[in-house]
């Protein structure tokens, strides 16, 4: 059945308390402690590191208990099919081989063949009647050793009945093939949603002086961490104890969804996400591999290890984008942005397996009038099924915000160069300006704090953008193609207040738990999980900038759902937002209780004592003082009578908005005009995450988001041919930068706090992975505007670009 | 499936075991000797996690069976470091911050090795072609880059007396 959504608009309007108009942009970081406190705003070399490059750092797939056995899947050679028959026999019949597992035996295992996604939608774990996407799971095998369980996979035999597969989603919305037969409603449609408001823009766009429209599609793309998925499931039928090691990236949720599943009791299931080899929103979903691994642990009673090879990864993991958009952008006659129109068709593939909160099934989409200060928008997507792997999650990215401000950098673009206006001109003409905050948009976000116009002048200062466009006006008189493409795009993270955001009705909150021992070390959960951020260096920092204790004193430990308090996970640029602010409200409570200890040592009021750093003095008497790390001690040995002995705080923290990064980029392309060879020359990334934790990780944030910015802008694309086999099932096919094609990205910051957040911070993982593939797209477009071409899809190829040179009569 | 004995001296220890002819170096590292640094990240040889140094050359252990590394000389990321003092790469990837989820960061650092080993002292350009061979999904390259330098600086400083 079709769901409607519209009366979900106005969900995200919460007005944060303590909101200041107009924060102030800052251009330093601030830091307020010693190098041996090493809070906020300290180079410190990463905690975790000694590990992973000394070769101790432990992956799912480097668990190894007794007795284990190893699980390998048979997959589809169809994108659609008919199952038969399933015959196992001559598998079954190998030595080392334990059991064979079928949509049949998941079935009588308790309805198990089916599992919910975390869009309420259903997804197949393994299949009965038929198969809905190549590389889908078909049966799994179990055996003693991982090559045997591969050797045995190839003796299952499957019959299957081809069936027509549902390869375009517009040619899908014509119900002629229903990929979902085993729903009552026979249609391939799922969902319509929009936000806006349509007769207001309608009204707009009847009065505008210049509409310009594109068809713009992002393709599929993937993930592609280094580390793939996989599980090591350990079932003790003695105790009824369920552990499992998981490339997690929201463990607890987990842990909750395979109770509810699989009605284990939850305390009786442990989750555990060890290190993690990269997440980026791929390790957010539960996979059909997982589910089998888990079920075949506890119906064999012995622990069972599944590890993903790439192909499987590429081939059937959950994928990102596949967003077929139309635009529309309007002007005044001034040349003022006055409205946008913007229809979508979302690609699902076989199930409505995004990685969304649940009330938002095309994201955070809606921010998709950007930067810019418009009078009305209106913004629809329809999701469709096809015969193509399930999925939708972010690609680093916070819930389809990337396609947002794609769509929008490129279409402010198209309006600048159609009106023959500059694009950086036409920008800061247009911004929303730093007295509009909060700024209300017309698809009701309430934008925390923002100043556009500081990041894009630093850009065009460190780039010097008028005497580039000078050069590039030199350079087209001799025939030469040169192009300056522009990103000011606005981020919207850390997901979220619970009155609107949650995971299958799970609040998005997220936790810290501080204990702080009696010799003044501390240790430090979190209900996030890093997969490479680097939290057990930055959530560190956090305590020692509140308590003054030493980041090198406090130990940081996430993903096991033993001992960590409960949370949401880490994706959508979500822990600082949520866990970070938590640790210092976790901390602040501890600092409250470590005052009144204070206090009862040095023999005064609360009110005369002061907070400095690490330490609280008497007022007007800085020699009369305890450190923290006395008080902790105290708090063991000495606390005040009536007062409970320990140190300890835990916050689950539900922020009062979301926040908004944004920033500036600038990339200078020269195209070569008989190749179509596309040469990066410079890419200037000046980013606003507000107040910084550690720079040297932002900075490595930073970048790692650029050249997963620019994989999609120039080389990563899902590809199916008429049939539905993915064309790009390895890495062979499917290009990730490597070192050589990477630019060196040139940073800037600009810093303007948000003002719900504790400390001011925002989130920056994920800023460049969205802010950057219009800013390439933009100037190798910007290259031959000249020439007639006013958009190509990425990812933007040398092929691409000389067909268009080629049908400009450029080249021949 | 035929079985062979082999010897094979692992960061500077002779190791002897009996492994079938198909098992790929890589797992024979992992599984048999359970040195779980070197990492599995692809099947078609394209990303370099599974890099070891196997007489002194950068390999990529996924594609090589153990039974051809008979007699031969294998350097893994764990026998890296010289007891308690961090090999120059590896100082170099903690200071410049060449690692977020670590995952690739072993056959970076193995990859590394034998390259400075063939140029110590290499250009910016030749490093990014010397690691092209390996992927990775974090950091954007330019601090394993600048890693990259770091080492190659501190190795061509003449040994301390």
């Amino acid at each position: 059945m079709t769901t409607h959504l519209k009366d979900r608009v106005e969900f995200h309007s919460a007005k944060p308390e303590g909101v200041s108009v107009n924060v102030p942009t800052e251009d330093h970081v601030r830091i307020t402690t010693p190098a041996k406190v090493c809070g906020m705003g300290h180079r410190m070399k990463r905690k975790e590191d000694p590990r992973f490059i000394q070769g101790h750092g432990r992956y799912v797939d480097d668990v190894k208990l007794p007795d284990m056995l190893y699980m390998d899947i048979v997959r589809s050679p169809y994108a659609h099919a008919k199952i038969l028959k399933i015959d196992a026999s001559e598998a079954l019949a190998t030595p080392g081989v334990i059991a064979v597992i079928t949509g049949e035996d998941l079935k009588k295992a308790g309805n198990l063949h089916f599992m919910p996604t975390l869009m309420s939608d259903t997804q197949m774990v393994l299949p009965i009647e038929k198969v809905v996407y190549y590389a889908q799971e078909v049966c799994c095998v179990i055996a003693t050793e991982r090559y045997i369980a591969a050797d045995a996979i190839e003796k299952v035999v499957v019959d299957y009945e081809p069936l027509e597969p549902v390869i375009d989603p517009f040619k899908a919305l014509e119900d002629k093939v229903i990929v979902r037969d085993d729903k009552e409603t026979k249609t391939n449609h799922i969902w319509h949603w929009e936000a806006g408001d349509k007769a207001a823009t309608d009204a707009v766009f009847a009065s505008a002086a210049t509409v310009v429209e594109e068809q713009i599609y992002l393709p599929r793309i993937h993930v592609s961490s280094i580390e793939t998925c996989g599980m090591v499931a350990n079932y003790d039928k003695v105790r009824g104890h369920m552990q499992i090691y998981m490339t997690s990236q929201a463990p607890h949720a987990h842990r909750t969804v395979f109770a509810l599943v699989s009605g284990l009791p939850e305390h009786m299931i442990q989750v555990i996400s060890p290190d993690i080899g990269g997440g980026f929103g791929g390790k957010v979903p539960i996979y059909p591999g997982y589910v089998c691994c888990a079920v075949a642990s506890l119906i064999l009673g012995k622990p069972v290890k599944w590890i993903e090879d790439r192909s499987e990864n590429l081939q059937a993991d959950s994928f990102a984008r596949d967003y077929h958009i139309t635009a529309r952008l309007a002007a005044d006659q001034h040349g003022k942005i006055i409205g946008l129109q913007v229809k979508t068709l979302s690609d699902c593939g076989a199930a409505d397996a995004a990685a969304n909160p649940s009330k938002f099934p095309a994201g955070l989409y809606s921010i998709c009038t950007g930067s810019y200060d418009m009078k009305a928008a209106h913004v629809t997507v329809d999701g469709v099924y096809t015969t193509k792997p399930p999925g939708g999650v972010a690609y680093r990215c916070s819930f389809r915000v990337t396609e947002a401000v794609h769509m929008i950098e490129r279409m402010v673009d198209v309006l600048a160069h159609q009106l023959g206006e500059d694009p950086a001109d036409f920008r800061l003409k247009n911004f929303i300006r730093p007295d509009q905050f909060p700024y209300k948009s017309p698809t009701g976000w309430e934008y925390d704090s923002g100043n556009y116009k500081a990041a894009l002048d630093l850009a065009m200062t460190m780039i010097d953008y008028r005497a580039l466009r000078k050069e590039q006006l030199e350079k087209r008189a001799r025939g030469e193609l040169m192009g300056i493409g522009i990103s000011s795009f606005t981020e919207v993270v850390g997901a979220g207040p619970s009155k609107d955001y949650d995971i299958l009705g799970i609040k998005m909150f997220d936790s810290a738990e501080i204990r702080i021992h009696p010799t003044g070390k501390a240790m430090a959960r979190f209900g996030t999980k890093s997969q490479g951020q680097g939290h057990e260096t930055t959530y560190a920092q956090i305590v020692a900038e509140e308590l003054g204790l030493p980041a090198a004193d406090i130990q940081v430990e996430e993903g096991d759902t033993d001992t960590a308090p409960y949370g949401l996970g880490t994706y959508a640029s979500r822990s600082t937002p949520t866990a970070g602010a938590a640790a210092a409200m976790a901390a602040r409570k501890i600092k409250a209780k470590a005052k009144k200890i204070a206090a009862y040592l040095l023999e005064v009021g609360e009110d005369d004592l002061e907070w400095n750093v690490d330490s609280f003095h008497v007022k007007g008497s800085p020699d009369k003082k305890k450190s923290i790390q006395e008080i902790a001690f105290a708090a063991y040995t000495n606390h005040p009578q009536g007062m409970e002995a320990g140190l300890e705080a835990t916050d689950y923290y539900d922020p009062p908005n979301l926040t908004f990064p944004f920033g500036s980029y600038i990339c200078v392309v020269d195209l070569d005009s008989g190749t179509g060879e596309i040469k990066i020359r410079r890419f200037v990334a000046v980013d606003d995450c507000g107040h910084i934790i550690n720079p040297m990780i932002v900075e490595g944030q930073i970048e790692g988001g650029l050249t997963m910015g620019l994989a999609p802008a120039m080389f990563e694309e899902i590809v199916y041919d008429e049939n539905g086999q993915n064309l790009t099932g390895t890495f062979a096919d499917y290009l990730l930068p490597t070192a050589v094609e990477s630019p060196k990205w040139e940073l800037g910051k600009t810093i303007t706090p948000s003002p719900h957040h504790p400390l001011g911070a925002k989130g920056v993982g994920e800023s460049p992975t969205v802010g950057a593939p219009p800013a390439i797209a933009n100037a190798i477009v910007d290259a031959m505007w000249h020439l007639g071409v006013r958009h190509l899809d990425i990812p933007v190829t040398p092929q691409k670009v000389w067909r268009a040179l080629r049908k400009a009569g450029v080249t021949d | 499936m035929s079985q062979h004995e082999i010897t094979v001296t692992v960061n500077g220890t002779p190791r002897t075991r009996k492994v079938e002819a198909r098992l790929l170096l890589v797992h024979f590292i992992r599984e048999d000797l359970c040195l779980t640094g070197t990492h599995v990240g692809c099947d078609t040889t394209s990303c370099g996690a599974c890099t070891i140094n196997l007489d002194g050359e950068a390999v990529k252990s996924c594609t090589v069976f153990a039974v051809q590394a008979d007699g031969a000389r294998i350097d893994t990321v764990e026998g890296l470091a010289d007891g308690a003092t961090l090999h120059p790469l590896q100082q170099g990837f903690w200071e410049k911050h060449g690692l977020q989820c670590g995952f690739c960061t072993p056959g970076m650092l193995m990859c590394a090795k034998a390259f400075l080993a063939q140029n110590p002292n290499p250009t910016e350009d030749d490093i990014r072609h010397g690691i092209s061979g390996n992927l990775c999904r974090c950091t954007g390259y330019n601090k394993i880059v600048e890693a990259i330098q770091f080492a190659a600086d501190k190795l061509r400083e003449p040994k301390g007396t």
